[in-house]
């Protein structure tokens, strides 16, 4: 058969030209670096899902509530032990530890012009509590409901706000929890202009902004951008950047390549791999800062064989977390085998526990397991819990327990996690405030141990039933003197070290790479203490 | 106006079997609806309190019910994660995959018919292999490998197009977005330096995915020319003394249209439905995304509106396959 | 030419039996449209090529606990962990120290498992759904194009977060999950082709014959669609693989260590622009089963066409 098509040939020529044309036009425009009073960060931030302070409760929110909203006290980003006042110039505290006075700082003003009156101060704090949100309990805990909270927090002076807690608490605590986010001061005037069948402005601030911080919210775009802008009317230091754009980019490595052309000046979710390579990278650097979060590995004491002690025991010996701590959560994390991360008042650095395989099967055999067990994890199919996993499934098998991954999704994993039908479960769980409490509440308190109790903490999630560690926890909260308050929390990480069904493995680290000409940020403990404020760029 | 009556109530019947079968198994799939709503540290009088609001606590069948009420209101229900009603949210995100999916299957149909029909017409030869290996390739590599390799190769190191995101930064909010198709709003507002902008975010993902489907449109391509090129009117036109070029593109490729436009429109429909893993490696809010998000958080509000969308998507594009059966193939009207 | 058996007859003259142009009984008349096929397939060398690449990756699969140099799911996090490909580990090592070439022979028994058990599945059911569509007309076409109208716009995730809500997790579910959703793309092309064939003289003849729409459908409509079909199920191999690593996520997949080259490839994502032998490796491995099935499935193609060269 006699093939001539040269028409094809033109054809496709044709086709290749047009296309060589197309791409001609679209040329990447040389200026692509970002303007110098803008600051672009790449951040995953699809679990915002609400701007209300009231209900925010995210990570990603949470750094945004941080940086455009105050509250009556903040940590000092540099010594996290100690608190500065925001909104409050002073603050004292009776002599029966009830009641806290604060005073608040006079010249402030929200974004919206109105001046920060005690009147805002008692407002925000009395609707987070009616609202009643997610993280309302870190108010209610000390007391307040929706029929006190109003005679409990009320401005008693134009620039006076008292707060009457049920007991006498830790003045720590307390002012701690003021710190979080649910506490953020906001304009009274302008929400309740907002408001719609009663209901405290909610529907409107879930998208919009009414704060008083150095920066003030312009737009949330879910899953895409958020950008924030200087507050001109925000009493302080004069904010360096203009506007601070968030970028929604799920995937490190398009994060990274963004980063290295100069595209972006800060990515914020990079792997261990990312980090690893950026870190030789002359016109990057890298901050790197301990969070508030755990990572652990936790047994379900409603399987028989966990409910012996030395089995519990004997798995803590079957994970290597040097091995661990060096390589799979290399930059992001490092090895704590407690329930406090470092940095919260009482943290402790004991870590009795290694690898050691035959330690592991001495306790089995002590239990009368001497070929080891067979059990089943859930996992979230998600770095680094992952490589964790398979590596504590291998090391494992050496004494015998053979372990089945169950992989899932995130929320899938969880909600088994949460109906307690799990064998093992490896997750995190992040502070909700800086306060030793906020740890000690869910690892260490379990007031029921029923199906259907009315708290369900971590400890409740795996069957723990602990009465005697619950009073200790309860205790610790009433202690005013924070050296024996510091002495109650390593005693009792000391008896959760040995008999919790606890494996703690590792305390987050979040790192950033950022644009060598951008100055001035630095992650801190909290998410909401990572401050763009002081950012500025050469 | 009978056979129109009848069409209307089969499509109807096919939206709400989708629907149906969709919300039985969101409500039964192993993740709480709550979760998303009120985080993991929430406690347990909240969650409570939650639930009874989205109306969990109702019986299946009920709680359908109310759903079915709304839609045929127009009322799709609102996204739990973006606080958005569903329709809005898709509203946003469809035109970014629309623009991304229509470039993408204008390059690989625009590619790979042509080589579909060279490979069929040189068949054995260096080209029908080189077709075949470059296809596969195409097709069997991972698209986020593929993906991340090109960004690398052509944004990292050559300069040549954009990086991840529509546009840059920039133009953030100097482009005012009217359909959402940003090609399309950037001409209409003369802002021509916008337009390349987004041109060249645009050109590499629509390329992958125009690379991708041009592997199997030119396989099938191949595929339906080999049978029309076997046929004996082929040898009768031959005989003739027709020329080969029209022969093969007046008369083979026409008769093959009618299963190429099945795979080219399935193809489309593919594309359209958004490609996750794309969208991922390239920061493009598109369809994809927002509905396996949605469902990884049991965000059924959402996930139902984009399965209508997508159903509609389908559908749409079946009826209009048929369409061009009926005009490219006398032979495919009925009896 | 009387019936003699074969076994009696010589190899020239077996040839001859099979090649016969008046077979004297059906038995005869079917072994040689087979042989036929055959010859036809034989003398293309690149369906042998395919051929044999699959023979060959079956045999690895049987013998892979002989031919791997390693253990599949032991390895060391310290001592070798993402190490380049050397002398010692052919294809390098992954994220938890484990030989990646280890990993690709014993992952190709399941691999294979689940490509060639999907295509079993889910072909057929898009092949009869497709052309009892488009030969019935009608209300039973739009009625069964609208049943797959319903599963191609299903979310596919949604289905797998089902199936392990309701069978747990693991490989097996995953080949009912993916076959499920696999079949609609096979219905239409089917249909499509069903729809230019049926008016055909030759149909119309078998028609007047008397045969049932059945018998019309299976013998003499399905014959001339399983062609394209071939095609597109030995293009879909590779997908299924991927998809299969996709649904993986949601633990509707293989379980770790199970060393499936799909969840290989999603493992190794992260290591793309460094450590890039870590997905390089089984999406190699992919590409080969893909281009091997596909010469393969040309060949066939080409032999199973009845207007093809002898």
């Amino acid at each position: 058969m006699k093939n001539s098509t040269p028409l094809i040939t033109r054809r496709l020529l044709g086709a290749a030209a047009a296309s060589a044309l197309v791409l001609s036009l679209g040329v990447a425009p040389a200026w692509a670096a970002t303007p110098k009073d803008t600051l672009v960060v790449a951040l995953a931030f699809d679990d915002i899902i609400t701007m209300d302070p009231a209900e925010a409760f995210e990570i990603s929110a949470g750094e945004i509530m941080g940086n455009t909203y105050d509250r009556l006290v903040r940590l000092d980003v540099n010594e996290p032990s100690k608190l500065v006042g925001d909104v409050a110039k002073a603050w004292t505290t009776s002599a029966d530890g009830k009641t806290f006075t604060f005073e608040i700082n006079p010249g402030q003003k929200f974004a919206s012009g109105n001046a920060v009156t005690a009147e805002d101060v008692a407002f925000s704090l009395q609707r987070a509590v009616l609202l009643d949100k997610a993280p309302a309990f870190i108010l209610t805990q000390f007391g307040f409901n929706k029929a006190n909270v109003k005679d409990k927090i009320k401005a008693t002076g134009p620039m006076t706000v008292t707060i009457e807690t049920e007991k006498s608490f830790a003045s720590s605590f307390v002012l701690n929890c003021l710190t979080a986010n649910v506490a953020a001061i906001v304009d009274k005037q302008l929400v309740m202009s907002k408001e719609a069948n009663g209901d405290m402005g909610y529907a409107w601030l879930k998208t919009n902004y009414a704060g008083s911080g150095p920066m003030k919210l312009r737009e949330w775009r879910a899953n895409e951008v958020v950008t924030l802008e200087r507050n001109d009317n925000h009493l302080g230091d004069k904010v360096p950047l203009a506007r601070v754009i968030y970028r929604h980019i799920k995937e490190s490595a398009s994060q990274r390549l963004q980063l290295e052309k100069g595209d972006i000046d800060m990515a914020r979710n990079l792997t261990p791999q990312d980090v690893e390579a950026l870190s030789a990278n002359k016109d990057v650097k890298i901050n790197a800062t301990p969070k508030g979060s755990s990572m652990y590995i936790s047994m379900n004491m409603k399987n028989p064989n966990f409910a012996k002690p030395e089995v519990r025991e004997a798995m803590k010996y079957l994970i290597d977390y040097a091995a661990i701590g060096d390589t799979l959560i290399k930059h992001i994390g490092v090895v704590n085998q407690n329930f406090l991360p470092q940095g919260l008042l009482g943290a402790s650095t004991v870590s009795p526990y290694k690898l050691d395989v035959d330690k592991a099967k001495a306790l089995l055999a002590k239990a009368g397991l001497p070929n080891g067990f067979k059990v089943t994890i859930d996992m979230r199919t998600v770095q680094p819990q992952q490589g964790i996993t398979e590596a504590f499934q291998q090391t494992a098998k050496r004494a015998g327990v053979e372990i089945e991954i169950i992989p899932g999704d995130g929320k899938q994993t969880l909600t088994k996690y949460r109906g307690r039908t799990h064998d093992m479960y490896i997750g995190t769980w992040g502070a909700d405030y800086w306060d030793p409490h906020t740890n000690a509440d869910t690892f260490a308190r379990n007031p029921d141990n029923a199906d259907d109790a009315k708290a369900k903490p971590l400890a409740w999630r795996n069957a723990w039933a602990i009465p005697e560690l619950t009073k200790k926890a309860d205790a610790a909260i009433m202690e005013r003197d924070t050296g024996k308050r510091r002495a109650m929390y390593e005693d009792m990480q000391a008896d959760f070290r040995k008999n919790s069904p606890f494996i703690m493995v590792s305390q987050t680290i979040e790192v950033a790479a950022i644009r060598a000409n951008v100055d001035g940020f630095k992650i801190g403990p909290t998410s909401d203490t990572n401050y763009m404020f002081r950012v500025s760029k050469r | 106006m009978k056979a129109v009556g009848r069409f209307l109530v089969v499509i109807f019947l096919t939206y709400l079997g989708l629907l149906a079968v969709t919300f039985v198994i969101g409500r039964v799939i192993p993740i709480d609806p709550v979760l998303a709503i009120v985080g993991d540290h929430a406690p347990e009088h909240v969650v409570a309190r939650v639930r009874e609001e989205l109306g969990l606590n109702k019986p299946l069948w009920q709680q359908f019910g109310i759903y079915l009420t709304k839609v045929a209101h127009g009322d799709f229900g609102t996204s739990v994660l973006t606080t958005h009603p569903v329709m809005e949210d898709i509203r946003h995100t469809f035109p970014a995959t629309l623009e991304l999916a229509t470039l993408g299957i204008l390059i690989g149909a625009g590619f790979g018919v042509p080589l579909g029909v060279w490979a069929a017409v040189r068949r054995g030869g260096l080209v029908d292999q080189s077709v075949r290996v470059m296809g596969l390739i195409g097709y069997s590599v991972p698209i986020f490998w593929l993906g991340l390799m090109a960004l690398m190769l052509f944004y990292a190191k050559l300069d040549w197009v954009g990086g991840p995101g529509r546009l840059d930064v920039v133009y953030e909010y100097t482009l005012t977005p009217v359909t959402g198709i940003l090609l399309l709003d950037a001409a209409m507002a003369g802002q021509w330096d916008a337009f390349r902008n987004v041109l060249s975010h645009l050109i590499l993902p629509a390329s992958l995915l125009g690379y991708f489907s041009l592997a199997y449109i030119s396989r099938m391509t191949r595929s339906f020319m080999l049978n029309e090129l076997s046929q004996e009117y082929v040898i009768a036109a031959r005989a003739k003394g027709l020329s080969e070029t029209r022969i093969i593109w007046r008369h083979a490729l026409r008769n093959a249209m009618v299963p190429l436009v099945t795979v080219i429109t399935l193809s489309y429909a593919g594309l359209l439905e958004g490609s996750v893993l794309t969208e991922t490696v390239f920061a493009w809010p598109g369809l994809g995304l927002y509905i396996t998000n949605s469902l990884q958080n049991a965000d059924m509000n959402a996930v139902l509106g984009g399965t209508i969308v997508v159903g509609s998507i389908f559908i749409g594009l079946n009826l209009l396959a048929d369409l061009l059966y009926r005009a490219l193939d006398p032979r495919t009207r009925a009896r | 030419m009387n019936a003699s058996t074969p076994m009696t007859a010589s190899k020239e003259g077996l040839h001859d039996w099979l090649m016969s142009d008046r077979p004297t009984s059906r038995r005869q008349a079917a072994l040689g449209r087979a042989y036929g096929a055959w010859r036809v397939f034989a003398r293309n060398k690149l369906a042998i090529l395919g051929l044999l690449i699959v023979v060959l990756l079956m045999l690895v699969a049987i013998f892979a606990n002989v031919l791997a140099p390693y253990s599949p799911t032991v390895g060391d996090l310290r001592t070798t962990r993402l190490l380049p490909p050397s002398s010692a580990f052919w294809l390098g090592t992954d994220d938890q120290g484990r030989d990646i070439l280890s990993r690709l022979i014993h992952g190709s028994r399941v691999t294979l498992f689940v490509v060639t058990l999907v295509a079993v599945l889910a072909a057929p059911i898009g092949l009869l759904v497709g052309t009892v569509a488009g030969y019935a007309g009608g209300m039973v076409d739009a009625a069964l194009m609208r049943v797959t109208d319903i599963f191609l716009a299903f979310p596919r995730l949604i289905l797998a977060l089902a199936f392990v809500a309701a069978l747990g997790p693991g490989i097996e579910n995953a080949v009912i999950a993916i076959a499920i959703t696999s079949w609609p793309p096979y219905a239409r092309m089917a249909r499509a082709e069903t729809l230019t064939i049926r008016q055909t003289d030759y149909i119309a003849a078998v028609q007047l014959i008397g045969a049932s729409p059945w018998r019309i459908v299976f013998h003499h409509i399905m014959p001339l669609c399983v062609s394209s079909v071939i095609v597109r199920v030995t293009l879909d191999m590779a997908g299924i693989i991927l998809t299969a690593a996709g649904l993986g996520f949601l633990g509707l997949g293989a379980q770790p260590p199970m060393p499936e080259w799909g969840a290989m490839i999603a493992a190794g994502r992260q290591y793309v622009l460094d450590q890039w032998w870590v997905a390089a490796a089984p999406g190699a491995a992919i590409f080969l089963i893909s281009l091997a099935f596909n010469l393969l499935g040309d060949g066939l193609r080409d032999a199973l066409d009845p207007k093809g060269v002898k």
